[in-house]
């Protein structure tokens, strides 16, 4: 039955898809009940502005570090967990409270905690004899705020799906890694954990990848791209354009560029895939 | 080439004694099967004597030296396991070289593009690609070497498991149920490869199993355990006539050895069924067992034989199974007879008996109870039963 799963796939995805490349070439506002064709002056636009390229580097400079951050995270307090004896359910509902709360909530509780003035952390620091910052407001700690943000959210998720990986390795590979000599927790990460957990790292990385570039929340909330557009990012800029400006052709010009790197990631993981990282 | 003794070795889980003090001792050389049901151990003691799992007490010595608290690498014994345990991501060629690498390289060496660096590692991984396929050639694997295990059918993998145990000439081999997850035809085949290899490496050989047919075949010598006691070591021949334990002498033999009701009169004589044997014995009254071997039961008519109705006939070629409902016994009785002879009808009825020295006879504890026929026996072939 090939045609129910084809009429569905054109009616939620295709179609809208398509619908926003044919928006990308006009100039519709939202609203307006008219709009002409205007070919790639929306691109054009696109790559004159600024703020774009802005957007476009600090977007691929979160997602520098917060996927490897927090994949490597993820999989160091899940391979903590794992190897803990008691407490095991207790770490992981902990870790994972991030992911089930509210982002935007979060947001406003990390906004108190990184407050100049009485904010936790800068209290911290005083306590041990720093200086205290404006994380959020200093244009050149921002966006790193937001990563380090970003890295505590996607930190439970990913733990979640290293632990499950962690769990599927079967226990004879390890009883043979001890038997050929492995010794040692280092050894044996690099010839049974690593290697077996090669599938689950590969989907980690995408989805934390494609999450990554969708950070929306925290910047709309703590910096609404600030200041001076150094943690403008391109979900941000996206909605700035289509929402407030209602300038919906250059918005959806914006959302090609984002679909593209979104594609790029998923064509990386079916290489990846096909290149053998799974196994049977 | 290695003697390995255990003394008294005891382990328990959470209050769960899974091991009740196992002695054993096993001869340089020897290929040892330890069957038993599942659960009765077999397998924890396995890896108490690879070293994978600590015993709550007792000692394990390989060559007279106590190897407790020695990792199981420095063992120096190689292990083959149900699942093979192959490492899917490396070649068939890499699996083979683990040991040898982890072995031969310092860690420095074992890391990736630093390693590569280190004087002299040219000149080891040279002599660990030698070994390899010196082992791969031996086990017909040359040709599948740059394959990864999930390209391979189950027994090639079998063959690989075994080449990364024999690569680095461990002075002993563990096998946990190898064969278990091959199919019947080609178990067989396996069987007599790692008969062949035993006698080519003249290694220990430990090997685990529930399968008596892989013991029976292969082993010099049985361990059956039940329930975490070794209740008769012996030759598969020894094990199977002469059966100290009634658990050992239904775990052994299939199909299952018949077992009828009995009694040990006062006067020592012995009567199955309420017919009388002619044998006697020296135990106490009582209660007993009485059990024969299938292939022992007669058919036949004659004094004291026993009836029964025919329930169910299995042609197997070879041979046939005849099963016999008898009564006041819920198991039918089975014998088994060449097919040449006319078989009965299902639902006919029939006579089996068996001779003297068939039977063999468990007291109510379930232990073996010696047997002499009375001394006025003249024929040759004294019958016990019809």
């Amino acid at each position: 039955m090939v045609a129910p799963a084809f009429t569905l796939m054109c009616l939620l995805l295709l179609g809208p898809l398509l619908g926003v490349i044919a928006l990308s070439f006009t100039d519709y506002q939202l609203g307006s009940p008219q709009f002409s064709w205007i070919g790639l002056a929306n691109y054009q636009d696109m790559f004159g502005d600024r703020v774009f390229w802005l957007s476009l580097r600090n977007t691929l400079t979160y997602v520098a570090i917060v996927v490897p951050a927090a994949v490597a995270l993820g999989l160091a307090v899940a391979l903590l967990i794992e190897s803990g004896g008691s407490f095991r359910a207790w770490y992981r509902t902990i870790y994972f409270l991030p992911v089930m709360a509210t982002l935007i909530a979060m947001s406003i509780v990390w906004e108190f905690m990184l407050h100049p003035q009485f904010g936790l952390i800068n209290g911290l620091l005083h306590g041990i004899g720093f200086e205290g910052f404006s994380w959020l407001q200093d244009r050149r700690t921002a966006l790193y705020a937001l990563c380090v943000i970003g890295v505590w959210q996607a930190l439970g998720f990913n733990m979640v799906l290293f632990l499950a990986g962690l769990v599927s390795i079967p226990r004879q590979l390890y009883d043979a890694a001890e038997i050929d000599g492995a010794h040692g927790a280092w050894a044996r990460f690099r010839l049974v954990t690593w290697p077996m957990l090669g599938p689950t790292t590969v989907f980690v990385v995408v989805i934390t990848g494609i999450r990554s570039f969708q950070v929306f929340d925290t910047v709309h909330v703590l910096t609404k791209g600030g200041p001076s557009k150094s943690s403008e990012v391109l979900i941000h800029t996206m909605y700035v354009e289509g929402f407030e400006f209602f300038r919906s052709g250059y918005g959806a010009a914006l959302t090609v560029v984002f679909l593209v790197f979104v594609l790029l990631l998923t064509l990386v993981k079916s290489a990846l895939a096909n290149r053998g990282v799974h196994y049977v | 080439m290695a003697k390995i003794e255990l003394n008294g070795i005891r382990k328990t889980f959470d209050q769960t004694a899974i091991l009740k003090g196992i002695d054993l001792a096993i001869e340089d050389g020897e290929f040892i099967a330890l069957i038993g049901p599942s659960g009765c151990g077999k397998s924890t003691l396995l890896r108490i004597i690879a070293g994978l799992e600590p015993q709550s007490s007792g000692e394990v010595r390989i060559d007279g030296v106590q190897v407790d608290g020695i990792r199981p690498s420095a063992r120096n014994l190689a292990m083959v396991f149900q699942s093979y345990a192959l490492y899917p991501h490396l070649t068939v060629f890499d699996n083979i070289a683990v040991p040898l690498r982890m072995r031969r390289h310092s860690a420095l060496a074992r890391m990736p593009l630093v390693g590569r660096l280190l004087p002299g590692r040219a000149r080891t991984e040279h002599g660990i690609r030698e070994d390899v396929e010196r082992v791969a050639a031996q086990l017909e694997l040359s040709a599948l070497l740059k394959r990864k295990p999930g390209q391979l059918s189950g027994g090639q993998r079998q063959r690989v498991a075994v080449g990364r145990a024999i690569v680095r000439q461990p002075v002993g081999f563990l096998f946990d149920e190898p064969l278990s997850n091959l199919d019947a035809k080609l178990r067989v085949h396996m069987r007599a490869e790692l008969a062949q290899l035993h006698r080519q490496l003249k290694a220990t050989f430990v090997y685990v199993t529930h399968d008596q047919a892989e013991a029976m075949t292969m082993s010099s010598r049985i361990a059956v355990m039940i329930e975490g006691n070794i209740v008769q070591i012996g030759t598969p021949a020894e094990v199977y006539e002469n059966p100290r334990d009634i658990r050992v002498a239904e775990f052994v033999g299939s199909p299952k050895i018949n077992a009828m009701p009995g009694v040990i009169r006062e006067d020592r004589g012995l009567e199955v069924l309420g017919r009388q044997l002619r044998l006697n014995t020296t135990a106490a009254a009582g209660r007993c067992t009485v059990c024969v071997r299938p292939e022992r039961m007669e058919l036949g008519h004659g004094p004291g034989a026993i009836a029964g109705i025919v329930t169910h006939l299995e042609h197997l070629g070879a041979e046939a199974f005849i099963h016999v409902k008898v009564d006041r016994i819920d198991l039918p009785l089975l014998a088994r007879v060449s097919p040449d002879q006319q078989l009965p009808e299902i639902g006919s009825a029939i006579h089996l008996g068996f001779s003297a020295n068939a039977v063999r006879i468990f007291d109510a504890a379930g232990k073996r109870i010696d047997v002499t026929a009375p001394a006025r026996s003249e024929r040759v072939r004294e019958k016990a039963l019809g």
